[in-house]
């Protein structure tokens, strides 16, 4: 929390009201206790005030019940991650107070159940600790029937005296959430809350007030990074889709089964990974880029079909919300651990384009790129996002929709003559004749998987294979001439590059932010396009003396991640190096601080080869 | 923040628009402007007669090129779209079925043919035979049944017969085999019907069946591997001193248990259509979901629809 200006404490003993620019609070129960629910009011409310907001959110294995945390980060400047300590701690249950402590910044508030958590004298030195008897005034207020229902609700109440949030948006924001639904159910939930609210504070030492957040000009928009690729694929025109349920790419396919048939378009479920990539490229190929995705196992399943994709050069946009593996691995943990199948993953050369969204508004506009890059290129684009920025909700500022929106509907004039795999095409693209098109000369393309001609016959010839496969790996080439060279964000040259890709980013520039203000030479690089990779990288990673490429997956047999990999192969920069952790949490920014200073240190007593290699 | 937006990309190269031509001024295709790639079949396969009544049926329900879209995975049957002048696909094995049902699902002014072998078609591809029967996606599917895996070289197919000698079971196939019919009734399939690649007439009359049941129609027909398992099906070939029993007029096609019946029969068992029945399709389930979702953003344009569900996100 940090703090703007200090009030003193007002008179007659009530605590003292100190002005923030910034809250961490993270609420810890069990999943049935609808902390989710805080989560998202505290979210939606900061995205209607001038106020920016990110939240990180743990979702357990088990189906029902099962610990389950929310933390939500609110200020009123720039938000970059979820937030590293806690500021304030809601603890439920003895678990959730044991387990969270830690997370609570040293001085920060546990507000805990007193019906529920017997305090530790020995954590009351280093944490103020406030214990409400959130379960039983709860069922004082509402009455006594509805066991551990509205007790979310008290909560939002307390953490709304305690930061002095807008009463009268929240109870609009609670209206809409409850609202239409029987009338008692809204009733309780405004009663608990205000419950909450009424409830005294005067044992607290202090309560808060966010300073004004800057004027925006638009609105804000509140949502899921899931959500804002659901609704960023129909924007782009995407009206077919077909999945098989995983978590956490469901909420994708459930979004488009709902949505799309608004459209006019549809959403499949199928029987399995395969059927599913199949059914979306079938859609590509009657004329439409269509979507399919998964997680994990499923992304493995589809690579086959990927395969043909590239060969037959038909556009599909493949989503792939990465979670813990190998195998089923940690279905809700988030990881960075498949960007080498999404760059590489089937047999024979078969170069595709991959886009990694850096959080939640990113996520939309990528939908939007991947579509018209697959139809520019006619290529599979696959979009890796993750656990991450899946589930976590965020603020942007709201797409012009009316701008944004567009038509890809099939073109089914007839035409004169065609060939799909033209070798001397001026732009060296493949353009797909959609069946129901007519062609004048009587002579129709097939699409195949099979090494092809111009007009998609069969042939074995090696001479044929060879011009395809430089047609497929060029127009490749093409499409990273035309990418925009990323922004170094710190100085351009310096000592430490920290490089990150996905959900990444913003933990990585709020390390570098707190490494320049101690003094340190560190700027970042965030990586969007993975495959192919944009130009310009070289000489950015020459302004340096150490490039540490941060990323959830593992080191691997030779000491640096996936990304890390593909780097040190397109550049043969031995100073590129891993900094890597699979323990199923996004990074903090301490840990990325801590493993740059320890990779200093080593650097130092050990000088690898890379850093010893002359600057160009 | 926004990313950039590629642009889309227009149409250019070869292609040049030309006028429509309305249907009354076209003559039915010849088998000339249907054939494409000279068929790479060995001499003497079943397969060739199954193409062959398949440009039969396109001049004889004056088809166009452009309306049909004929779909394969792999195998050597599988490789039926290269030799067909029109719109065609040549996917991966097994996998034909949801391909074409993403083209039907999409594309309801197409109809979606698929050929293909029985190991693509019960083996490898099994799985989605099942779900795109009991869905009830509308397509043609004929699978050109050899009992044998022609492309790779003889190895024991899904519908090989216990005792068949290949290269996998060089002392003899033990595996119970796949019943075709039975295991399309089974999974939901609205239209099931056999046929043989000797019967020429009995085919085509099949096919047009399929084509016009509106819904997923099933033909299994035999189609010898000359070069691996020939003479199969000599004992439904009168020619070859065979019985080629026709399904009995008396049959109801509508009666499951009946039509699991005939399925049981030994080979060379019957011909004909063994069960057909009126299912909405899947294509006609989602149009009228989306239908009644259409109804509620009536004369709203797109980017509207999608506006109010940001307005409730603010
Ligand atoms: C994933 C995959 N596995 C195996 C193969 C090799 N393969 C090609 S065709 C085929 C079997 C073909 O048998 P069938 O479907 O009966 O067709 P037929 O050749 O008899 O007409 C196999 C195993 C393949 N192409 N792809
Ligand atoms: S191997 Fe058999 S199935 Fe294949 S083309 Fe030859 S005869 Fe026909
Ligand atoms: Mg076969």
């Amino acid at each position: 929390m940090s703090e703007a200006t200090m009030t003193a404490p007002t008179s007659g003993g009530r605590p003292k009201v100190s002005k923030i620019s910034e809250a961490v609070i993270r609420i810890a129960g069990n999943s049935q206790d609808g902390i989710q629910a805080i989560g998202g009011f505290l979210a939606r409310l900061a995205g209607r005030s001038e106020q920016e907001v990110m939240t990180f959110m743990t979702i357990p294995s088990t189906i029902s019940g099962g610990p389950s945390i929310f933390q939500v980060r609110v200020g009123s400047g720039e938000v970059l991650s979820a937030g590293d300590d806690a500021d304030l701690l809601i603890a439920f249950y003895q678990h959730s107070y044991e387990d969270h402590l830690k997370s609570l910044r040293k001085g920060g508030i546990v507000l805990f159940d007193s019906d529920h958590v017997q305090p530790k004298p020995e954590w009351q030195q280093e944490y103020r600790h406030l214990g409400v008897a959130i379960s039983s005034l709860t069922v004082e207020a509402i009455g006594g029937t509805g066991k551990d229902k509205g007790k979310n609700m008290f909560v939002l109440g307390l953490v709304a005296k305690m930061f002095d949030l807008n009463v009268p948006k929240l109870e609009k924001l609670i209206g809409e959430r409850f609202g239409g639904k029987d009338e008692s159910i809204l009733n309780n939930a405004l009663t608990a809350f205000h419950a909450g609210y009424s409830h005294s504070l005067d044992n607290v030492m202090e309560t808060f007030r966010f300073v004004e957040g800057q004027k925006r000009a638009g609105h804000q928009v509140v949502m899921t990074g899931n959500e804002a690729l659901g609704y960023g694929l129909i924007a782009a025109g995407v009206r077919f889709g077909a999945g098989y349920p995983i978590t956490p790419w469901s909420d994708i396919m459930e979004l488009l089964r709902r949505e799309l048939p608004k459209y006019g378009g549809t959403f499949v479920q199928c029987e399995d990974e395969i059927a599913s990539i199949s059914m979306a490229l079938g859609a590509s190929y009657a004329g439409r880029v269509a979507v399919t995705g998964s997680s994990g196992p499923g992304i493995s399943l589809k690579t086959e079909a990927l395969g043909y994709a590239v060969m037959a050069e038909l556009p599909l946009v493949v989503i792939d919300v990465q979670r813990g593996g190998p195998s089923t691995g940690m279905p809700t943990s988030v990881e960075q651990s498949d960007l080498n199948i999404a760059c590489f993953g089937g047999h024979g050369d078969s170069p595709r384009v991959v886009l990694a969204p850096a959080n939640v508004e990113d996520c939309f506009y990528t939908a939007i790129e991947a579509v018209n890059i697959a139809r520019k290129y006619s290529v599979p684009v696959v979009i890796l996002t993750d656990q991450a920025i899946a589930t976590r909700i965020e603020a942007f500022e709201e797409p012009n929709l009316e701008k944004v929106c567009q038509d890809i509907s099939p073109d089914l004039t007839p035409i004169a003559d065609f060939k799909p795999y033209d070798l001397s095409a001026s732009d060296g693209l493949t353009r797909h004749a959609p069946p129901g098109k007519r062609i004048a000369s009587g002579k129709y393309p097939v699409v195949t998987g099979l090494e092809h001609d111009e007009m998609g016959h069969p042939t074995g010839s090696p001479k044929l294979h060879m011009a395809m496969n430089a047609k497929r790996r060029n127009k490749l080439r093409k499409l990273a001439s035309e990418l925009p060279v990323p922004q170094v964000y710190g100085p351009p040259e310096g000592n430490v590059l920290l490089v990150g890709w996905g959900s990444n980013q913003g933990p990585i520039r709020e390390a570098v932010d707190r490494a320049r203000a101690a003094g340190d030479s560190v700027s970042s690089l965030h990586i969007r396009y993975i495959n192919p990779l944009p130009p310009g990288l070289e000489n950015i990673f020459s302004g340096f003396n150490h490039v540490f490429v941060v990323e959830l997956n593992d080191e691997g047999i030779y000491g640096y991640g996936q990304l890390a990999g593909l780097l040190r192969a397109r550049y043969c920069d031995a100073k590129i190096q891993g900094i890597n952790k699979t323990d199923g949490l996004t990074f903090k920014v301490k840990e990325i601080l801590e493993q740059t200073r320890a990779r200093l240190a080593a650097a130092k007593a050990q000088p690898a080869t890379g850093v010893t290699i002359q600057r160009i | 923040m926004s990313s950039p937006v590629t642009d889309i990309p227009v149409r250019g190269g070869n292609i040049t628009a030309v006028p429509p031509l309305p249907d009354s001024e076209r003559k039915p295709l010849t088998k000339k402007e249907m054939s494409a790639d000279h068929p790479t079949w060995c001499p003497g396969c079943g397969d060739f007669s199954v193409l062959a009544l398949y440009f039969k049926l396109i001049e004889k329900r004056k088809l166009w090129h452009e309306k049909i879209t004929t779909i394969a995975g792999i195998g050597c049957s599988s490789r039926f779209p290269y030799f067909v002048q029109a719109h065609g696909v040549h996917y991966i094995h097994g996998r034909a079925l949801p391909f074409a049902s993403g083209v039907s699902l999409s594309r309801p002014d197409l109809h979606v043919f698929v050929f293909g072998g029985d190991g693509d078609a019960f083996s490898i591809g099994g799985n989605h035979f099942n779900h795109t029967s009991r869905k009830n996606i509308k397509m043609t599917y004929v699978v050109m049944d050899n009992w044998v895996y022609g492309l790779t070289k003889k190895q024991t197919s899904p519908t090989s017969p216990p005792g068949f000698k290949s290269k996998t079971d060089t002392w003899g196939a033990v595996d119970e085999p796949i019943n075709p019919m039975k295991q399309a009734i089974a999974a939901g399939a609205t239209f099931v019907a056999r046929t043989t690649h000797t019967n020429p007439n009995h085919v085509l009359q099949m096919m047009e069946a399929a084509m016009d049941h509106d819904g997923f129609g099933f033909i299994e027909c035999l189609s010898e591997c000359v070069e691996f398992y020939p003479g199969a099906f000599d004992s439904s070939n009168p020619r070859k001193g065979g019985a080629f029993n026709l399904v009995p007029e008396t049959h109801d096609v509508t009666d499951e248990i009946a039509a699991y019946k005939l399925a049981d029969e030994p080979f060379p068992g019957r011909f004909g259509i063994f069960y057909k029945v009126d299912r909405p399709t899947k294509n006609k389930l989602e149009a009228g979901i989306n239908a009644k979702a259409q109804e509620k953003v009536k004369g709203l344009k797109h980017w509207q629809i999608l506006q109010q569900n940001f307005d409730r996100m603010k």
